[in-house]
């Protein structure tokens, strides 16, 4: 079903955003409802935003590429996204993220055998002062976790394991 | 003194409608639209000495006059994207002060006759994006948005547009094509945005720190403004300290502060009280600023950061001690930018990747002396060539970085 019969409130308010002749400009947010199906974007859905946007899908895709938070494939439910730039390596994140691999028992770029967590190394999310720090991105929602420490974060892991809940 | 900015550290629920009107919220609004024409809204804030906030120190008056009556509509759009590694004040005020950086981008709006402001957040600000949604409907049902405004013909609505993690959007012509539902690459200036930004038409980017000054700036006028700072950098600015400190965070404080105090008095000291070997004073983009006595001393402006030969630009302090070699710290960076690179200019693109397998090499201790000019030159053969700052700003560190500190880069 398309996104237009499925969510055709958050279509309206999203479309309604924009002037009606550019009304590609709503490919970002659109993107984002399809993301929260599955927690990827699937070719059928960059179809849909594609007619719906009288774009190409081409046009979709490339914006699916170009943009980091957009994902095309399926990882784990939870995408862990540790800030290892500058500012935060210089506050512990590299001996946080190696510690957390050795926990977890992933590398990064990898997912949990179970499916629940995929960890990832990312550039600055504005939250030097709280390394070492991460964000989870699942579903369309996102959180940071900040001045965490690697016991901390591994509580969060079981936490989220039993209750599978969205991160809002 | 009181907060002008980071207010909520001074009445915690400022972030709370009635609060801030009880606070003389949206005052400034009121008065704007309902006393004064929009050009006298420009000449004050251009009297006011304010500067963009964002990076570049562009006299903020001075940018709004330059928008093209003949072309209409027009718009403005807020820089909410702060990705610039070591800068995390926009994301304090927005989640704290949100009123007054949501009146700020109203009294912008009016002043060059915007009916329609976007708020461009980066995607990692989802939370922030939901609670603005929040705030701007509630000041759409008390009747401070929407049209006909305080018994008026102005109309001005603000919506919010969220990225996906792209630190190029930040640039303010990525940031017009992002939200026009491109991919996030600059376009080539001129035209400006001034004159052909959003949509075609003339339209004024703010930094979200810039836009949170202007209600003050209106309730208080110039001179008080002018009153805070040095003559180069009028009023105050937040500072981000980051990096081998002992309390990081973001401190509101008036131009012409200097290293010393913001880093000891209120940063705690260096860790283990170890000396300031280096500090970036505008976050990855940065070129080093060796650290001695004077250069603790110096008072921190525009001008005067320049005069070191850096730039205060966003004024993300990260401060390195005398435990991190500065080749380390480069590779940090060239990572940043290779991977940051939007890939539409091939000096940018290609450089990026070059440094990048460079710093690697010396990093993975096949390190030799031909290397580290080898880097050098390409890092200076980018300088002057790219399409926007980004890559520029990729090759500050890796210059002044082999420069000022060799025995970190030609180890034995």
């Amino acid at each position: 079903m398309s996104l237009a019969k499925k969510y055709p409130k958050e279509v309206k308010q999203i479309l309604a955003k924009y002037p009606p002749e550019y009304k590609r400009s709503a490919v970002m947010p659109l993107l984002y409802l399809a993301q929260s199906e599955e927690g990827y974007i699937t070719r059928q859905a960059m179809q849909d935003i594609a007619d719906t946007l009288e774009i190409s899908i081409t046009d979709v895709g490339a914006i699916v590429g170009f943009y980091t938070l957009y994902h095309d494939k399926k990882e784990g439910k939870y995408r862990m996204q540790v800030c290892t730039d500058l500012p935060c390596a210089l506050r512990g994140a590299d001996q946080f993220m190696e510690s957390l691999c050795a926990n977890l028992g992933i590398k990064v770029g990898e997912t949990t055998p179970d499916g629940l967590i995929t960890l990832e190394a990312v550039t600055c999310l504005a939250a030097c002062d709280r390394a070492p720090m991460f964000q989870i991105q699942s579903g369309d929602g996102l959180k940071y976790y900040e001045d965490m420490t690697v016991d901390k974060t591994m509580e969060l892991v079981d936490t989220l394991k039993k209750s599978g809940a969205e991160v809002k | 003194m009181a907060y002008i900015l980071l207010r909520h550290r001074d009445v915690p629920d400022i972030g709370n409608l009635n609060v801030y009107k009880n606070n003389g919220g949206f005052d400034a609004f009121k008065k704007v639209v309902t006393k004064m024409k929009p050009n006298e809204v420009t000449d004050l804030v251009k009297a006011s000495g304010l500067r963009g906030r964002g990076g570049a120190g562009f006299p903020t008056g001075m940018k709004w006059s330059f928008i093209d009556n003949k072309i209409w509509p027009h718009y403005v759009v807020a820089n909410a994207d702060e990705s610039e590694p070591g800068t995390f004040k926009d994301r304090e005020i927005m989640e704290s002060d949100p009123f007054q950086f949501l009146e700020g981008v109203a009294i912008a709006s009016y002043a060059v006759g915007a009916n329609a402001a976007y708020v461009y957040l980066r995607g990692e600000f989802w939370q922030i994006a939901k609670s603005l949604d929040e705030k701007i409907a509630e000041m759409k049902d008390a009747g401070l948005l929407g049209e006909k405004l305080f018994g008026t013909d102005y109309s001005l609505h603000i919506y919010t547009h969220l990225g996906a993690g792209a630190y190029i959007c930040g640039e303010e012509s990525a940031m017009l094509e992002s939200i026009e539902g491109k991919r996030g690459q600059p376009r080539i200036r001129p035209p400006f945005p001034a004159v052909k930004g959003l949509y075609g038409k003339p339209t004024v980017i703010n930094n979200v720190e810039t836009l949170t000054n202007l209600p003050m700036i209106v309730a208080n006028g110039s001179d008080w403004y002018k009153s805070m700072g040095t003559p180069d950098s009028a009023g105050v600015k937040i500072f981000s300290l980051s990096g081998r400190v002992r309390k990081p965070g973001n401190y509101e404080l008036p131009f012409g502060t200097t290293f010393r105090q913001l880093i000891y008095e209120h940063g705690g000291g260096v860790q283990e009280g170890r000396p300031v070997k280096a500090i970036m004073p505008a976050g990855a983009s940065s070129s080093f600023i060796v650290a001695d006595e004077k250069v603790l001393d110096t008072p921190m402006d525009y001008a005067a950061v320049r005069a070191l030969g850096a730039d205060l630009g966003s004024a993300s302090v990260i401060v390195i001690d005398d435990t991190v070699s500065i080749d380390w710290i480069i590779n940090k960076t060239i990572h940043f930018f290779k991977h940051e690179s939007c890939g539409k200019c091939t000096p940018c693109r290609e450089g990026t990747y070059w440094m990048m397998h460079l710093i690697d090499r010396a990093q993975d201790g096949i390190r030799s002396e031909a290397d580290v000019d080898l880097l050098l030159n390409v890092a200076k053969q980018m300088q002057n060539k790219c399409l926007c700052p980004l890559g520029e700003f990729s090759t500050m560190a890796v210059v002044t970085g082999i420069e000022k500190f060799p025995q970190d880069f030609r180890k034995a």
